[in-house]
This record gives structure tokens, sequence and C-alpha cells, in this order.
């Protein structure tokens, strides 16, 4: 029995730590200016960049050799996309929820880009530091 | 046995730790989040005795269980005063350290005591069940101490993100933990339960890496609004 109430209550809370982290990760990049090459690639317009272009920026992301340290936020932020997503499939009938599921998609967009944009940033710096090598 | 995959999840949360330290000594801000820091260490050296035991042990051995689980379970202890270090940054400026030494030294009682009851009413039976009833209540206490302070984060309105995404990454580690450990108490033949903790292991060095060395200290954030929002 105590087993069962622990699971519900930590389970309970991992959602709203696990909510609360990813926000803050996406916050965090809220407000980072895009490069004209990473809008140009995240096909974004002067509203920002489309909340369906996450899959598509996460996937150029991959294709970028990987810094160390961004590989658990990248997929911490892409599980609440996810997850956001499926809320919206969810809630279709309430428009003010919808609208702001829609914003959070956005930013993990966003996010996805700056991380576009730092992947970016360190290949040239790995292509500069081995071409000052040789 | 351990499989290549399990090898690699080990190295790569000793060497996310080990690159927290290297990055907080350079950068001279080893002494800032000291608790953090004492705590990677600490867990890459009982990653290194485990992986030594591991080796003359095996892994079927009951060395190995007992280093794996007893090890897990003073480094959970250890946790709580990492929480607590990070509640003293919280109410910095309400000058609560001697509240907070108390609140410490009652707490490491409290948790001496209840391990000291639980051992002696357990004794002959000191692996399996007890083990993970052990763990999952230790978990369970850090995932309230920690939310607790997510709740003092909120109401004090504390806007530094490092801070902030300590304490969260924290949160989902101790409540991922005491979940999994309570599952595996209701089901313990259900192996797919096993393979999951190395994997959560990683979780914390991994987050709390990423905190220190690609958020800077002057970074804020507001919480409060993001709670709000979410509602």
């Amino acid at each position: 029995m105590i087993a069962v109430i622990i699971c519900v209550a930590s389970l309970a809370a991992l959602m709203h730590f696990f909510i609360s982290y990813a926000r803050s990760l996406v916050a965090t990049y809220r407000c980072v200016e895009l490069s004209d090459q990473v809008r140009n690639l995240a096909e974004a317009r002067s509203s920002g960049v489309s909340a369906g272009e996450f899959r598509r920026l996460r996937q150029l992301v991959g294709l970028c050799p990987e810094r160390a340290d961004d590989h658990f936020q990248i997929q911490a932020v892409g599980a609440y996309y996810e997850l956001v997503t499926f809320a919206g499939a969810v809630v279709k009938s309430v428009p003010s929820v919808l609208r702001w599921l829609e914003r959070e998609r956005a930013d993990c967009a966003h996010f996805a880009a700056v991380a576009l944009e730092q992947r970016i940033r360190y290949s040239r710096s790995l292509l500069e530091h081995g071409s000052s090598a040789s | 046995m351990l499989s290549p995959f399990d090898y690699l999840i080990w190295c790569a949360g000793f060497l996310a730790g080990i690159y927290v330290v290297v990055c907080s000594l350079t950068r001279k801000q080893f002494m800032r989040y000291l608790s953090v820091h004492v705590y990677i260490l600490a867990t890459a050296a009982a990653s290194v005795a485990q992986f030594v035991i591991l080796r003359d042990y095996g892994f079927s051995s009951h060395q190995y269980k007992y280093a794996y689980y007893y090890g897990d379970c003073l480094l959970t202890v250890l946790l709580y005063l990492v929480v607590i270090g990070l509640y003293s940054h919280v109410f910095q400026e309400l000058k609560a350290s001697r509240y907070l030494r108390v609140a410490t030294v009652m707490l490491l009682l409290g948790v001496a005591g209840f391990s000291y009851l639980v051992v002696r009413h357990n004794q002959h039976n000191l692996t399996g069940k007890f083990v993970l009833e052990l763990s999952q209540n230790l978990y369970f206490v850090g995932a309230v101490l920690t939310y607790g302070l997510w709740v003092a984060v909120l109401k004090l309105r504390e806007t530094r993100a490092r801070l902030i995404q300590l304490v969260l990454a924290m949160g989902v580690y101790f409540s991922a933990f005491a979940a999994l450990y309570a599952l595996r108490n209701m089901f313990p033949n259900f192996a797919f339960l096993h393979g999951i903790p190395p994997l959560l292991g990683v979780w914390l060095p991994m987050a709390w890496a990423y905190t220190l060395t690609r958020i800077p200290e002057e970074a804020r954030l507001a919480p409060s609004a993001l709670a709000a929002e979410a509602r």
C-alpha cells in the first residue's frame, strides 16, 4: 500500500518537475536572437520560428557534430514537445488552452533553432581549429 | 553480466561528473556550489569502487550487490546535503543559515534513526526487498525535500536560472528514482525495471554539467511566471 502511494505521488512530482525543467530550458533561450542563416534554415517568419518546424530542426541538429553537454537537454525538450503536442490533440475543444500549447510548441522550436545555431558555431570552430592545426 | 551499453552509460555519468568539477575549478566556481561538487566527486569515487568490486567479484556476487545498493543509499543521504546547500542559497538573504544547520542535523539524525530501526528489524534479510524499500523511502524523502525547495523558490521569487535548473534536475532525479523503486517493490519480477537505474543515474551529472557550464551565473528566469502560465 505504501509503495502504491509513493509511486503515485512520485510520478505526479516527476511530471511536475520534468515540465518545469523543460520549460526553464526553453525559457532560458526564448530571448536569444537567431542569425540570418539559421532563420532561413528554420523558415522563421517575423513572429518567430513556426511550431511545426521542431522535428525538422531537431533532425538538422542531429546532423551536426555533437557537443558533449547538450544532448540530454535536447532530448528533454523533445519529450516536452511531444507531451505538449499530445495534450493539444486531447484538448482540441478549448481554444485558449490550444493557443497556449501552440506557444509552448513554438518556444520548443525556437530552442531547437538556438541549439542548431550553437552546433553550427561549434562545427565551424572545429573546422577552423583543424585547418589551423594542419 | 553488464552489456557494453551499461559500461557506456557508466562512463558517460562518470565523465560528465569529472567534466563539471574540472570546469568549475578552471572557472574558479568550485566553492560557489560546494555541496554539488562534493556530491559529484563522491559519486565518481563510488563508481570507481563499484567497478573494482565488479571486476574482482562479478556482477552476481553479494559483494557487488551490497556495494551497489548501500553505496547508493549513502549517496542519497549525501544528496540531502546538496538539497540543504541549495536551501541555503535560496534563503541567503533571509539569513536563515542557523535554522538550516539545525534542520540539517535533525534530518540526518532522523534518517540515521530510521535506517537503524529498519536495519535492526531486517537484520537477517539485508538484501532483496528490504533494500528496495529502503531506497524507495530515501528517494521519496529526497523528492519531498526538493519539492519543498521548489515551493520556496516560487514563493521567494528566486530568479537565478542556474539555481532553478539545479533544483529542478534534482527533483526529476529524486522523484524518478522513488517511482522506479516503488514500481520494483510492487513488481519485483518485471525485468524491464532493472535496466532503468543506470540510465537514470546519468541524468543528474548530465543535467548539472549542462547547467554549470552553459548557463551563465547572471542568467535570470521567472519561475513564478512559468508556474502561473502552466495553470
